[in-house]
């Protein structure tokens, strides 16, 4: 597979043809591939030459290390690059369900990581949100504190 | 600083907050000196926005002074009046490139709640709950404004605030409905709603140079005011039958545009049929939104013909007339407000007194009156169109 770790990132953009010339996107998703966890991908409104220069990860992704396997492509139809990332280790079953509860699912890093990619790359910075809130802890608002410290992740809750 | 902060259901309240900061090089912070209310205030203060927490700052139709400008903002400068979009935007990703900015990749900082409700993430909004971002709104002393260079404009000598405080949400949201609705040359085109943004999408129906543009309501007031400042035609849904009265007034076609100004709490003017829609909303499993408006413009609306829905749905709906939109092969489309594609043209239009948006400020007054502003706004009462709140002063605006 064309497969890209970032530890390996150097060759990135080499890659980026080859990729696609041997046909092997889209990637697999579980659906079709149990033995890995699920490609995440962005489209980044770039070309993979801006996306990954010289072969550098953008520095989000690059934070994570071995824990994932990057691939940059030419987007579907051009419009841009396809940065993706997939863990090398997903959790399943329970501990995937409890991850998902703790608000500690490597997944949810992964698509913060993609999201912050494309946000640096696309516009030099990583909006922040508010910081001085000006919200009351109250009862009622508990659901909307639970999703809002999720909400930079992926839109699963 | 003070501000305007929903705090429940039918609650609003002007409290003491800290000052808002800048967080980002691209962010600045403006001075504001007025501060409409919208429609979608109402659709928050009703409780049917869902992720809204109490304290929460409210407000996104605005115009300021620029008093702090981050290392990276390059089109602004400190002492700049600028009017300020309501939907943030980056300008870069591909939708913002394609025009379509209220879908910015880029502007939401809580995408994965609108991505659960929804699929995707629109852009961000100034105070307009947490899906939306979660951003503090305009009601308030100062504001900072997010991707500065692309969401805020400055406003030309000629145009006074009055004017140029409506460029940033109501005027381009009526733009918007008849340009993306495609109004052409001899077009009749039906408005439901004679709030500010219905009367602004008739406005630029008419600039666009439709034949007849018919707005619907229920006040008289709000009908005389379109009548009287923008000249188009009004019909009082309560006094007679709009489906046939449309389509006669179109030569029996029915309009070939359809614009929906009402949003997710349209009234029925059947009190039974009303009472039976407001029973499901308040479920929230029957349904969300309330759509009547929607349906009659389904229905009105001339085969082949657009309905442009601009008024803001939230969730679900109950008996949507599919047959009707299917069989007579109409075109539907909505969005939150592209404006940063329009505003520049609008403030100029304005310049050139082309587009007039002064007389929907019928209610100014000073921050500290929040309360009694939405509740004029929300009831409407003593003919009010907008409160427009005035952070710094008395209320007393200048018209030029
Ligand atoms: N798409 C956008 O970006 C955008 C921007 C601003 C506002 N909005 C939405 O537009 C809608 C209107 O906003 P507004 O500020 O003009 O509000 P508004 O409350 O001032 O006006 C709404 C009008 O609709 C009328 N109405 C209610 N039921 C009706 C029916 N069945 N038929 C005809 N008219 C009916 C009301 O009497 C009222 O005059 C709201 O839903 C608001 O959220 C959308
Ligand atoms: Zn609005
Ligand atoms: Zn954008």
């Amino acid at each position: 597979m064309g497969v890209i770790g970032a530890a390996v990132a150097g060759v990135v953009v080499n890659r980026i043809m080859s990729a696609r010339n041997r046909n092997l996107w889209p990637m697999a998703t579980i659906a079709q591939d149990r033995r890995h966890a699920r490609w995440h991908v962005v489209t980044i409104n770039k070309s993979p030459e801006e996306v990954a220069p010289g072969g550098r990860l953008p520095e989000p992704l690059a934070k994570l290390g071995d824990e994932v396997e990057v691939q940059v492509n030419r987007a579907v139809g051009d419009r841009g690059t396809a940065l993706a990332a997939r863990l090398r280790h997903e959790p399943t079953g329970v501990a995937a369900t409890a991850a998902r509860v703790a608000g500690t699912d490597p997944r949810q890093r992964v698509r913060v990581a993609l999201r912050e990619s494309k946000q640096l790359i696309e516009t030099g910075e990583i909006l922040q949100p508010e910081k001085v809130s000006t919200v009351k802890r109250t009862l009622t608002g508990l659901p909307v504190d639970f999703a809002v410290s999720r909400a930079r992740g992926e839109g699963r809750l | 600083m003070k501000a305007i902060c929903w705090e429940g259901v039918s609650e609003v309240a002007v409290e003491e907050v800290p000052d808002p900061q800048m967080y980002n090089k691209q962010d600045m912070i403006v001075k504001v000196k007025l501060s409409s209310v919208c429609g979608s205030d109402l659709h928050q203060l009703n409780g049917f926005i869902p992720t809204m927490r109490a304290g929460d700052v409210i407000g996104h139709e605005f115009l300021g002074e620029v008093v702090e400008t981050g290392s990276e903002v390059r089109r602004h400068n400190v002492g700049d009046r600028v009017v300020v979009c309501s939907v943030i935007a980056c300008g870069r990703c591909w939708f913002c490139e394609q025009g379509l900015f209220s879908d910015c990749d880029n502007s939401n900082t809580n995408p994965g709640i609108p991505e659960m409700m929804w699929g995707q993430s629109p852009a961000g909004i100034f105070g307009y709950s947490h899906a939306m971002g979660g951003f503090r709104g305009s009601h308030a002393e100062y504001t900072r404004i997010p991707f500065a260079d692309y969401t805020a404009f400055t406003v030309p000598d000629g145009v006074d605030d009055a004017t140029a405080v409506f460029a940033s949400d109501s005027a381009p949201t009526g733009w918007m409905g008849a340009d993306l609705g495609e109004v052409k040359q001899g077009d009749v085109v039906a408005v439901w709603g004679a709030g500010a943004v219905g009367q602004m999408a008739a406005q630029s129906a008419m600039l666009k140079g439709a034949a007849r543009v018919i707005v619907m309501d229920r006040f008289d007031y709000r009908l005389d005011m379109a009548a009287h400042h923008l000249g188009v035609e009004t019909l009082n849904y309560e006094e007679t039958d709009i489906d046939a009265e449309l389509r006669e007034r179109s030569d029996g076609r029915g309009p070939d545009v359809c614009i929906e100004a009402v949003g997710l709490e349209s009234h029925t003017p059947n009190p039974v049929a009303y009472r039976w829609e407001q029973v499901k909303q308040q479920t929230r499993v029957l349904e969300q939104d309330r759509p009547h408006s929607l349906r009659q413009a389904i229905i009105s609306c001339r085969k082949g013909g657009m309905v442009y829905v601009l008024g803001v749905f939230v969730g679900m709906i109950d008996k949507f007339p599919m047959g009707a939109l299917m069989n007579k092969g109409l075109t539907m489309r909505s969005a939150q407000q592209h404006g940063e594609r329009y505003i520049p043209m609008l403030l100029e239009r304005m310049a050139r007194g082309e587009f007039k948006t002064a007389h929907l400020m019928t209610h100014p007054m000073p921050l500290s009156e929040g309360p009694r502003g939405y509740d004029l706004f929300k009831n409407k009462k003593d003919g009010c169109v907008r409160a427009v709140f005035h952070p710094d002063g008395d209320g007393r605006v200048t018209r030029e």
